[in-house]
């Protein structure tokens, strides 16, 4: 049935990614027809059983969309939520939100680094087997992974899911001799960082460039528990304005939607898009790591995403360290969060990128309408793309081994299926 | 090369990957674990899948559309001991919340063509569906519970898992009553054991995130009793027990609806 030059490449469930995904890519000739990304993940309605629940119910509630990235989903939750109310959480107890997402950027990015990217680089199905020819490898990872899942169980109470976190701050925080230890296992971590940041600067990396503009948040800091949204061609806008600049719409093959920013089409965000936006802006440990990975001003080889995810763990712990080293405790775990009637949009750097919510509020602080913009679904035009790119300077490649480098150039979005609403079947189609 | 090596598989239904991760948190027991077992199918961790029959299946996620209603019944088939793992996969998860609504409503909330959109107008439980050999709840599970579980089941016996309430974990650990200290509306009396009694060390009320204990006896605590004395308005208490085990606390939503019904 399928001729020789005409293929159809399908995979039917992605590996090494977070939820449930499959590929599906159709060749006429040398022609690339269609590209699809089939997030088949199954629709969970977080959005719409949100309404009617309490003001103070997302950071609870949302945690559970994402196993991988709770703090990003409380925290995008917690800022729209405070925004509505008018609140502003700022001072030590932002630092400490601050200091949770940094343990969430370094057990997610080592995680994905590690035990979902690594692999494609050095040929192995998965770190398990790669564990057995590079053990040191894999065990100085789950180091790294352990360090960052260790802040969060110390200031979130767990790591997945951390109970400890609510609107307007905390629930209780920490003395600063309770602090004191992670501050021992940041600093080893550390030499497992910039090892990490070596280690992955010697991988073979396919020559490949993309187009896609930026989108990232900026300000004072490296983007992490907030910002300003900003685009690679300059645009700024507040997080209020976000649905004015992104829009969303539903493709039939998906339960993921795709966003598209106004006047520009496509889009990436994430950690090529942070870094573009604010290389400027990381500490001096990270810019030599930056140097050491051989990276310039930007980097725009998706396949690199791993040098740069490395980078943002040296910053991330390097931050973590600084932030723990500055502490002084909070008056109180949390500021008070009234309701009032109004609507509040909240935004902040997930390891994979901006994730914004919306909640519109009664006055008695029932939600009556949420929105909530993960990265995936966000990148998911540009991971096509990619994918439509790739495959056409690939077509010599026979279907096994160009799907298995369509499902690394997938992985390098470590896209968090999950969260759209995880992995990845391909089918190629060649007529 | 697995020869002898009991095997290994991990599935995912709806859910948030939570549990499955909590498999791959063991960093100190991950790689101890791999030289153990043979992981045959788990692919979060790996693309290489080893073809079925499997010794243990862990499944994570709840039965949620038309497609893994089919899937569970294939899984079953082809495991020989089936633990489910997390309060999705033993209570439909906090996306059962639909059960209690209209689907196509919700779909319409979220999707401009919800007609594009297979899923079920409920999410179920596994056991819903297919014979399970074990339950193991907590949204998310509890990493020393896992392996517990994964090694009474390749030793060939019962796990050892607590059927009591997370008040014992309390106590265990030291933590000043928050409900008698403070006042603070607290789950734990009816909520079962296994994540350590976090939420009162840190200062807050247990929200339930383990369900309903005790799961195995069927000796439910005297909810009747404890219901008014957690201080909450009718509306809070039925919110708190209609979130991550929204199912699985049914009796309980019940029950505080007799004792005190909505205005």
């Amino acid at each position: 049935m399928t001729h020789r030059h005409d293929r159809t490449l399908n995979v039917g469930a992605l590996a090494r990614v977070e939820g449930e995904g499959a590929m599906y890519v159709r060749v006429r000739g040398t022609r690339v027809e269609e590209v699809r990304l089939d997030i088949y993940e199954p629709p969970r309605f977080f959005e719409a059983f949100l309404r009617g629940r309490a003001h103070t119910e997302p950071p609870d509630i949302t945690a559970r969309i994402c196993g991988i990235c709770p703090v990003a989903y409380q925290t995008s939750a917690c800022r729209a939520i405070e925004a509505a109310c008018g609140v502003t959480v700022d001072g030590p107890l932002n630092d400490l939100r601050r200091l949770l997402y940094c343990g969430e950027w370094i057990e997610s990015h080592a995680l994905h680094i590690y035990l979902l990217h690594a692999p494609d680089f050095l040929g192995y199905p998965g770190a398990v087997e790669m564990a057995r020819d590079h053990r040191d490898v894999v065990q100085r990872g789950l180091r790294l992974k352990k360090a960052g899942n260790t802040v969060m169980e110390m200031l979130g109470g767990r790591a997945i899911h951390p109970v400890n976190v609510r609107v307007g701050g905390f629930y209780r925080v920490p003395s600063r001799a309770e602090l004191e230890p992670l501050a021992g296992i940041l600093r080893a971590a550390l030499d497992d960082a910039l090892a990490t940041v070596r280690w992955a600067a010697g991988f073979d990396f396919p020559d490949f460039t993309h187009p896609h503009d930026h989108l990232a948040l900026t300000g004072d800091r490296y983007p992490i528990e907030g910002g300003t949204p900003r685009t690679g061609s300059g645009r700024s806008f507040a997080p209020d304005a976000f649905e004015r600049h992104v829009t969303e719409h539903q493709v039939p093959y998906s339960t993921a939607l795709h966003a598209r920013l106004d006047g520009g089409g496509r889009y990436l965000t994430g950690p090529l898009a942070r870094y573009a936006l604010n290389r400027d802006r990381l500490s001096p440990l990270a810019l030599e790591a930056a140097a050491l990975a051989g990276l310039g001003a930007e980097c725009r080889n998706p396949f690199q995403s791993i040098l740069v995810r490395a980078v943002e763990v040296v910053y991330a712990i390097d931050e973590a360290l600084r932030l723990i080293g500055a502490y002084e405790p909070p008056d109180r775990p949390s500021v008070p969060v009234p309701p009032r009637e109004g609507t509040g949009h909240g935004v902040s750097e997930a390891p994979r990128g901006l994730l914004y919510h919306r909640y519109a509020l009664d006055a008695a602080g029932l939600i009556t309408a949420a929105r909530i913009v993960p990265p995936t679904s966000q990148n998911q035009a540009a991971i096509e793309e990619d994918l439509r790119r790739f495959v056409a300077g690939s077509l010599h490649l026979d279907d096994e081994r160009l799907a298995r480098r369509c499902e690394q150039a997938i992985r390098n979005y470590d896209p968090c299926i999950s969260c759209s609403t995880h992995f990845l079947d391909l089918t190629v189609e060649r007529s | 090369m697995a020869e002898g090596r009991p095997r290994l598989a991990v599935w995912k239904f709806a859910s948030c990957d939570g549990c499955q991760l909590t498999l791959l948190d063991c960093e100190d027991e991950l790689l101890e674990l791999a030289g153990q077992v043979e992981i045959a199918h788990f692919l979060e961790a790996s693309d290489a899948v080893a073809d079925g029959p499997y010794d243990v299946s862990l499944v994570e996620g709840s039965v949620s559309t038309p497609a893994d209603r089919e899937r569970i019944r294939h899984v079953r088939e082809i495991s020989r001991t089936l633990v489910t793992i997390g309060a999705c996969a033993t209570a439909g998860g906090v996306q059962a919340l639909r059960n209690f609504a209209d689907v196509r409503e919700f779909a319409s909330v979220v999707y401009a063509r919800p007609e594009y959109v297979a899923t079920l107008a409920r999410s179920t439980p596994i056991a819903a569906h297919v014979p399970v050999d074990f339950e193991l709840q907590g949204c998310p599970i509890d990493r020393r519970q896992l392996l517990e579980v994964l090694t009474a089941f390749l030793l060939g016996r019962r796990p050892d898992i607590p059927d009591h309430s997370v008040c014992f974990e309390c106590k265990r650990r030291g933590t000043v009553c928050v409900m008698v200290a403070k006042g603070t509306p607290c789950l734990g009396p009816i909520t079962h054991a296994g994540c350590g009694a976090i939420c009162p060390a840190y200062g807050r009320g247990c929200y339930g995130c383990f369900g309903p204990s005790p799961a195995w006896s069927g000796a439910r605590p005297n909810t009747r009793a404890l219901l008014p004395w957690l201080d909450m308005t009718p509306d809070e208490t039925r919110r708190v027990l209609s979130t991550f085990n929204v199912t699985a606390f049914r009796e309980e939503r019940e029950e505080e609806q007799d004792h005190d019904p909505p205005a």
